[in-house]
């Protein structure tokens, strides 16, 4: 064995691998993307009724607490997605190594991180 | 004899794949949506709501919300059974995301059919 086991979890000197925190988002976001399913739904509609309801969609969307709730939610949907094609290729066996699955774990967080960073940009 | 193996429910495999097989028609159609939204020549009501009266968009829609409702519904009772004990509580948290599914699925169907 490489290394003598810890004698005790210091919870502030333990950390999670990238891959662990990676799985734990995956599953969070998936579960707030739920709850936020009537939100999302409602803004959808609110938003293809007719002309009135779309500028009082607008006007919601356009206040700054509602996008940050929102671009949260759309890093939750681009974690869920990237860490999601992650696991298919796992199921493919492809990356199941240790240092591809640490790779692949940086990847899903830079890509999901900068996606909604660069649209949260350009929306703003 | 009596065989004793403890085999499950069987529903494992099929909600195994049935979770791929959605994430997939998600992902395909996340795309689509993304190539929509860059084609729309402006952002106001008449293109956005032209965009999602269109025959493939709204069949498309349909099928996204379908596998998303029964992907949401697979990672929901995963989550419940991993860290709900009681088993009345566990079963009526299942109830209430099954019906909530349903209405948010006909909520849509009338969102999409009713423009």
């Amino acid at each position: 064995m490489p290394k003598s086991r810890p004698k005790h979890l210091n919870l502030l000197q333990i950390r999670f691998p990238i891959m662990a925190i990676v799985s734990g988002l995956h599953r969070i976001s998936g579960a707030v993307l739920f709850l936020f399913l009537p939100v999302l739904l409602w803004l959808w509609q609110q938003s293809v009724v007719s002309q009135e309801t779309f500028e009082r969609f607008s006007a919601v969307v356009a206040s700054p607490f509602a996008k940050l709730v929102l671009l949260g939610l759309l890093w939750g949907y681009l974690h869920h997605l990237c860490a999601g094609i992650r696991h298919l290729a796992l199921d493919l066996e492809v990356g199941v190594d240790l240092p591809a699955a640490r790779a692949s774990s940086m990847a899903v967080m830079a890509v999901s991180i900068g996606l909604t960073f660069l649209i949260g940009v350009l929306l703003w | 004899m009596v065989r004793r193996e403890v085999v499950g429910a069987h529903y494992g495999l099929r909600d195994w794949l049935a979770q791929r097989v959605t994430a997939v028609v998600m992902l395909v159609y996340t795309l689509l949506f993304v190539i929509a939204l860059i084609g729309l020549p402006r952002f106001d009501f008449s293109h956005w709501q032209a965009m999602w009266s269109a025959p493939w968009m709204r069949y498309a829609t349909l099928l996204f919300m379908a596998s998303l409702l029964y992907h949401a519904w697979v990672g929901m009772r995963n989550i419940f059974m991993d860290y709900v004990k009681p088993t009345a509580l566990r079963l009526v948290l299942h109830v209430l995301v099954i019906l909530a599914l349903l209405a948010y699925g006909a909520w849509a169907v009338q969102i999409l059919w009713g423009l």
